[in-house]
């Protein structure tokens, strides 16, 4: 009885401690829309305004008329489109080659991908924008799209799960069938990876919509930045109205948040899964 | 192990429709096809800029000028540069504010979220909710909530008559600020990933513990911390390769037009701050290849200590767990 009553005592806590945390971690967003929702007088008000007020429309108006905020949307939505399409198909490739055929040098290039994995980019920073500017993309949405078109931390993920997923018996049948590789690739690969490459995918639209050092440093031309940019600039030149700068903020990750929930569940499982192989 | 030996088995056998295999190059070329875009784009994007990145070090350039060769004159200067050191120091102290609690609160919450039954999949997809959120936009959010004269953290303060914070002048509440933002961000990230590890370890181990008369207390440090070593490693290092790159949270933070960054008397500057100040805003992209071997080298060393650390102790230990939590991953995988 009194072991019943500990262990009950015990999950309350737990349930007390967890809850505390949703509540830390959910209540930025809250704010994010207390603020977005009133005017900037009332929530610097004293005592402020706690609760949603009815000034959203106002706001969002007054961040379209500061920045051009469709069209950074699209250019976000286009750059984060591309990037993960090609990290998909250049990926979903390389580790179904990895993981399933034996050809010279396999070994060694795959080494050669786990060891970029640990070099950390910032490093060449310097280097890396000015290769860009030889090659005359500054400004350009190839700077966006092109660099990380093919990561290593995908071919990895995606070499483990092909590994895994794809049975030898059907490449074995496939190539009775007079497929080369590449068909095996679509035919055979690609419909058993997909729950992996909706993973990588989601993972990768995330990574490219929310990367900000890299398009604030190449996207020079000030009329045509990423949404993060963009929601920055809004914050560096205008910060007296914060409720306006706030509702850009909270436009910004409405889709993110949209996407996240859609495909959570299988989302996080595959990260903890990823981090496992460490 | 099991999938090379496959590999072998059937390269050894004759191909199945009986024709003779082709020559090499026209047999191998699809493979290496499929894995040239990611060698063609390292090489363009990392390994040039890299090896290049080593001469730009010893050069003086303003990016649009003549390169002029100095010699070690930008890692002479780098060394006696204050701003440079100040900026290690930032990065150091925020790291330490934000990591050592991060850890110790992701094992406490992936611990707690270990023994619940109920509401996981909800606990999981709300502490996973602030990781997938642009970092610039909540940055902005959290930002206001410190601000020093009406944020809702000092009116809150204000409220119950306690004193009131310079959150974002004072040079160790900034740091607090900062480091508060990563921990928001990365605490349910990891709390995940530790339940990932929590989850890996056998039942079977925790029964023999029973048997034996452990308590709950002694099976959590005995058994449960050191098994889950290569999960707190792996958070460790990444939480060491990120925080000491970190950018974008100062940088939102303290907005200037003036090309001052991190803030009053630049106590938020980090590394990759003063590199980005330096080489974007002030165009020295000699020096600015100069700070990033610096922190290529600052990284170098501390993953190494986080391993020496955590994983050097007792290598047995590690190794048996580790080998387990791959199975598990694998077959989480399928």
């Amino acid at each position: 009885m009194r072991a019943e009553t500990a262990a009950r005592v015990r999950t309350v806590l737990g349930h007390v401690m967890l809850m505390f945390g949703v509540l830390a971690t959910i209540f930025p967003f809250y704010w994010m829309f207390v603020m977005a929702s009133n005017t900037t007088a009332d929530i610097f008000a004293y005592p402020p305004k706690l609760v949603p007020g009815s000034h959203l429309w106002e706001n969002m108006n007054k961040v379209f008329d500061e920045i051009d905020f469709w069209g950074s949307m699209g250019l976000t939505i286009v750059a984060a489109v591309s990037a993960t399409f090609l990290v998909l198909l250049f990926d979903s490739l390389a580790a179904f080659a990895f993981a399933k055929y034996e050809f010279p040098g396999r070994r060694v290039l795959f080494w050669i991908v786990l060891a970029t994995f640990m070099i950390p980019m910032q490093l060449a920073l310097v280097p890396q924008f000015v290769t860009l500017a030889w090659l005359g993309w500054v400004g350009s949405l190839k700077a966006l799209i092109i660099p990380g078109a093919a990561n290593a931390f995908g071919i990895f993920w995606m070499r483990q799960y092909a590994q895994g997923a794809i049975a030898d018996e059907l490449i074995h049948a496939s190539r009775v069938d007079g497929a080369g590789f590449f068909r095996q690739w679509w035919t055979v690969g690609l419909p058993v990876l997909r729950p992996g490459l909706a993973f990588l995918g989601i993972f990768t639209f995330f990574q490219v919509w929310n990367d900000y050092l890299w398009p604030l440093i190449v996207m020079t031309d000030p009329g045509k930045v990423t949404l993060q940019v963009a929601v920055q600039q809004l914050n560096g030149v205008y910060t007296t109205d914060q409720s306006m700068v706030i509702t850009g903020a909270l436009m910004s990750v409405i889709p993110l948040i949209g996407v996240f929930l859609i495909g959570a569940r299988h989302f996080i499982a595959n990260l903890a899964a990823g981090a496992m192989k460490f | 192990m099991s999938l090379t030996q496959a590999l072998r088995g059937r390269a050894a056998k004759p191909p199945p429709d009986g024709s003779k295999p082709l020559p090499g190059w026209r047999r191998y070329w699809p493979m290496y096809a499929a894995v040239s875009p990611f060698f063609l784009l390292f090489a363009v994007f990392g390994v040039f800029p890299v090896a290049f990145s080593v001469y730009l070090s010893f050069m003086s350039w303003d990016g649009i000028g003549e390169m002029k060769s100095v010699g070690w004159e930008n890692y002479n200067y780098l060394v006696t540069d204050p701003d440079f050191w100040q900026s290690i120091t930032n990065t150091l102290i925020i790291w330490v504010l934000a990591t050592i609690p991060m850890i110790f609160l992701a094992l406490v919450l992936a611990y707690a979220l270990h023994t619940t039954v109920r509401f996981k999949a909800f606990y999981r997809v709300a502490y996973f909710l602030p990781n997938v959120t642009s970092i610039v936009a909540m940055t902005i959010v959290l930002g206001s909530v410190f601000s020093d004269s009406s944020g809702l953290l000092n009116s809150a303060l204000r409220a119950i008559s306690a004193g009131e914070v310079g959150w974002l002048s004072d040079p160790w509440a900034m740091k607090i600020s900062v480091a508060a933002i990563t921990i928001w961000r990365w605490l349910g990230y990891n709390t995940i990933i530790c339940l990932a590890g929590l989850q890996a370890i056998s039942s079977d181990v925790y029964e023999a513990a029973k048997v034996d008369g452990a308590s709950s207390r002694q099976t959590f440090f005995r058994i449960t911390i050191p098994m889950l070593r290569p999960v707190i490693l792996f958070v460790a290092i990444t939480s060491t390769i990120g925080g000491l790159q970190l950018f974008t949270e100062p940088q939102v933070m303290f907005p200037d037009d003036s090309g001052n960054v991190g803030g009053p008397g630049g106590e938020a500057t980090t590394i990759v701050l003063y590199l980005y100040q330096q080489a974007f805003i002030f165009n020295r992209f000699g020096y600015g290849a100069a700070i990033g071997w610096a922190l290529f080298l600052l990284i170098a060393v501390f993953s190494l200590i986080n391993w020496r650390l955590i994983a050097g102790r007792d290598e047995d230990a590690l190794r048996a767990p580790k080998a387990k939590a791959k199975g598990k991953g694998k077959s989480r995988a399928r």
